[in-house]
């Protein structure tokens, strides 16, 4: 959890680095739905580790894997910018692949965060959470 | 006297006006709702931020729990809309 930047590429060399033969990532950006200036996201830190650890570790029991990444920055992020990148690296392109989509699925209704939308305008408003996110969390529960 | 500290996060935190406040521990056998309808007679922002609690999250110390949750001995208890990371 950062307010900084980060850089993909060095983030994918570090999971190459531990042996397996399959990365998979996921990075997610401040997306231009039109007007919109910003994004500020707001969280709730000690929780945040707590959560991120444990969810990190029903990954690991999971698959077989040999190294996890997460990175969720906070502050005001204006479009454009990384947001969230998941990497995993495992010796199976099955275990990477799907280990990374149900980290940043868990990430989106799991992780204590709050985005809010800061318009061109001057204005601002809280970004309202998807059921939709809710039922593609819930659907890795049911596969386990 | 035990303590429970408040954290309210988003428009929860906006509607009141503070991010952090700790009152006397409840009385055992209260929950999360019952202390709501206590600290929305405070001020008209907790009455705005409790007032539609189908949009409304807890966390007893750190931990999602429903608006049922006993509060028991916590410490820690956090309100806040639906998270939306990721």
């Amino acid at each position: 959890m950062q307010a900084e930047d980060f850089d993909p590429g060095t983030e994918l060399v570090a999971l190459e680095a531990l042996g397996g033969g399959g990365i998979a990532s996921f990075t997610g950006l401040v997306r231009d739905d039109g007007g919109l200036e910003a994004l500020h996201l707001e969280h709730y830190p000690a929780m945040t580790q707590a959560q991120v650890a444990a969810v990190v570790d029903e990954a690991a029991a999971r698959w077989p894997l040999l190294g996890v990444t997460v990175i969720h920055r906070f502050g005001t992020l204006p479009v454009g910018a990384r947001i969230v990148f998941v990497g995993t690296a495992s010796s199976h392109r099955v275990a990477a692949l799907e280990s990374c989509a149900f980290l940043i699925d868990w990430l989106k209704v799991g992780a204590p965060f709050w985005k809010q939308a800061i318009r061109k305008d001057g204005g601002r408003d809280w970004v309202e959470a998807h059921g939709a996110d809710d039922a593609r969390a819930a659907g890795w529960k049911r596969q386990s | 006297m035990a303590e429970l500290t408040l954290l309210y996060f988003a428009w929860v935190r906006e509607r009141i006006g503070a991010g952090e406040e700790r009152i006397e521990r409840p009385a055992p056998g209260t929950s999360i709702a019952d202390l709501l309808d206590t600290l929305s007679a405070k001020s008209e922002g907790h009455a705005a931020a409790f007032a539609d609690r189908k949009r409304l999250r807890a966390a007893l110390d750190q931990r999602f729990v429903p608006l049922d949750t006993l509060i028991g001995d916590a410490k820690e208890l956090a309100l806040f809309p639906p998270v939306t990371g990721g």
